[in-house]
């Protein structure tokens, strides 16, 4: 539950939001791009801290930090996995490059955790769906698309009943060996798929006794149109992204551990 | 025993769903917890086997603060029925679904049988036994999980919103055995909307409302006080309305059983002939 909390849209007025969904969506494709192109610390920090002023701007600060604890977890996980497999195989490194290079790995999966959470924070289903749409995607596909995305929240809070309706029966989840473990999941996972099967044959007919699909041609209330803050968005993120790319191909950045002799 | 003592519960989304609550269950005793949708009927009842935590609080059960154990352990006393019986029914058959708390609990398979064969005799499944809980109506979904879980014979026994969706001749059955269970010792704890359910079975009434308890007390007295069930957005039943207007002709007002009021009635006319 509280790990989607980091992801699902909050309905909130700032520019972030207003912002079309298309300039954010070229924004985290770069910002993605140029956290791949790059595995030193220096620049990684820096794609990270310049996330934080559309943060602060969008309101989202806390959904954001519950983004940054959920992954927590996940983040030490790639420290260790990043440091062990260094220690063991990387031959004559110092332990603080090998430091410094796992807490470059750990810091660029949190630049994409923070840029997909900035995303879907701000962004409704509705506006993707929008976006979608206005790009020449068929209607059907955008609407599978939007429901699959506002079912997300709701199916995450029926695992979480279903969780609780099996522990009240003595289901003990950590229990047994691997394969029991496994095994525990069973009775929760049949009944979250036996619902969510039933709930969308219960939306199909519901939509169809509506007369969904009757008319070829949909109209929509709101348009899409880009406007100055969307191509400010858009130019910034081309920005980074040229001088992400000039920098990894043109510039030795250095190293805190080269910087400081250590 | 259930102790809470100033029990408070905020969800990780931030809802505040319980404010300060302070009760004390008996042994063997009949509660209904009443109130408007969002109240934290639920909220309150998954302290009760330790499913949530306080946030601030206690919850002891048997004396036990509900922190100390595991949730396999105290749902082994406390057996929590859930409102929507598709929130637990996976196995194939009927039969399966009720073994498998009796399984997790480790009971061996002597005993398992037997109380297979007693839950599904006490709510009318036998007929379904091999039958995929998934092909029943909602109704007798509900009693299968009804069945999962009265079957480890757990102490206290609580149920959430269990007359939803089922017909007056299973609400009738449905409330002959809760008496029945609570005639043999067990203490029993309803969530419910259904005030002409509560009024018959007469139980006493915790009234919810906000993340408190705003009142409690007997069915008779609170089922009767219109200003508050007006507050918890529930509406009294029916006889007592009409007892309620009949007051006027010296008839007691705080009636809310049917033959009570038959006698009553009964012996008005007799007076009156
Ligand atoms: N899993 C949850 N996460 C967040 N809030 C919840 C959750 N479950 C219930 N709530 C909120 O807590 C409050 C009490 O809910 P609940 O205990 O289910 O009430 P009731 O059972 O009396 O209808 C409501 O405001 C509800 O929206
Ligand atoms: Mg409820």
């Amino acid at each position: 539950m509280s790990i989607f909390d980091g992801f699902k849209f909050r309905s909130e007025s700032s520019p972030i939001h207003e912002m079309d969904p298309r300039a954010k969506f070229i924004y985290v494709c770069i910002l993605f791009s140029s956290a791949i192109i790059f595995n030193n610390i220096i620049p990684l920090l820096i794609l990270f801290l310049i996330q934080m002023p559309i943060v602060f701007l969008a309101k989202v600060q806390r959904e954001w930090l519950r983004s940054m604890k959920a992954s927590a977890l996940f983040a030490t996980l790639i420290f260790a996995m990043n440091f062990i497999s260094l220690y063991f195989y990387a031959g004559h490194e110092t332990l603080c490059s090998i430091t410094e290079r796992s807490a470059a790995m750990t810091i660029r999966f949190l630049v994409l955790i923070q840029t997909f959470s900035i995303f879907f924070l701000t962004t409704s289903p509705d506006m993707l769906g929008l976006a979608l749409e206005q790009s020449g995607i068929p209607y059907e596909i955008c609407f599978a698309f939007t429901t699959a995305v506002r079912f997300v929240p709701v199916l995450a809070e029926e695992a979480q009943t279903i969780i609780d309706a099996q522990r009240a029966r003595g289901l003990e989840l950590e229990s047994g060996n691997i394969i029991k473990r496994i095994r525990n999941y069973i009775p929760i996972l049949i009944p979250l798929i036996v619902n969510a099967i039933r709930r969308s044959m219960e939306l199909a007919e519901t939509m169809e006794s509506r007369a969904w699909g009757a008319v070829k041609n949909r109209t929509n209330l709101y348009a899409l149109r880009i406007k100055g803050r969307d191509i400010l968005l858009i130019v910034s993120s081309l920005i980074i992204l040229i001088i992400s790319v000039y920098t990894s191909i043109y510039i030795r950045v250095p190293s805190i551990t080269q910087m400081m002799h250590c | 025993m259930i102790v809470m003592e100033n029990v408070y519960f905020t969800y990780p989304n931030g809802v505040e769903a319980l404010r300060g609550i302070d009760l004390k269950i008996e042994d063997g005793e009949f509660i209904a917890i009443m109130g408007q949708n969002g109240a934290g009927k639920t909220t309150l009842v998954k302290h009760m086997n330790g499913l949530l935590k306080p946030t601030r609080g206690r919850v002891l059960v048997d004396g036990v603060e509900t922190t100390k154990v595991s949730v396999a352990k105290l749902a082994r006393k406390v057996g929590l029925v859930f409102q929507n019986p598709d929130h637990q029914l996976f196995s194939e058959t009927v039969e399966d679904e009720i073994r498998f708390a009796l399984k997790n609990f480790g009971f061996d398979e002597e005993t398992i049988k037997k109380r297979v064969d007693w839950a599904l005799n006490l709510l009318d499944l036998e007929r379904y036994r091999n039958v995929s809980p998934f092909m029943l109506s909602g109704g007798e979904r509900k009693r299968v999980a009804l069945a999962s879980v009265l079957a480890w014979d757990p102490s206290i026994i609580i149920l959430d919103e269990p007359t939803i969706g089922q017909d007056y001749r299973q609400k009738e059955r449905l409330r002959q055995f809760i008496m029945q269970l609570n005639q043999q010792g067990k203490t029993i704890i309803i969530v419910t909307h259904d005030v002409e359910f509560v009024a018959e079975c007469s139980p006493k009434i915790l009234l919810m409302r906000e993340g408190k308890i705003i009142a409690e007390g007997e069915a008779r007295e609170i089922l009767t006080d219109e200003p508050l069930l007006y507050q918890a957005s529930i509406s009294m039943p029916e006889i007592a309305k009409i007892f309620k207007n009949l007051s006027a002709f010296g008839l007691p007002s705080k009636v809310i059983d049917v033959y009570e009021a038959a006698n009553i009635l009964y012996e008005r006319l007799g007076d009156a002939r």
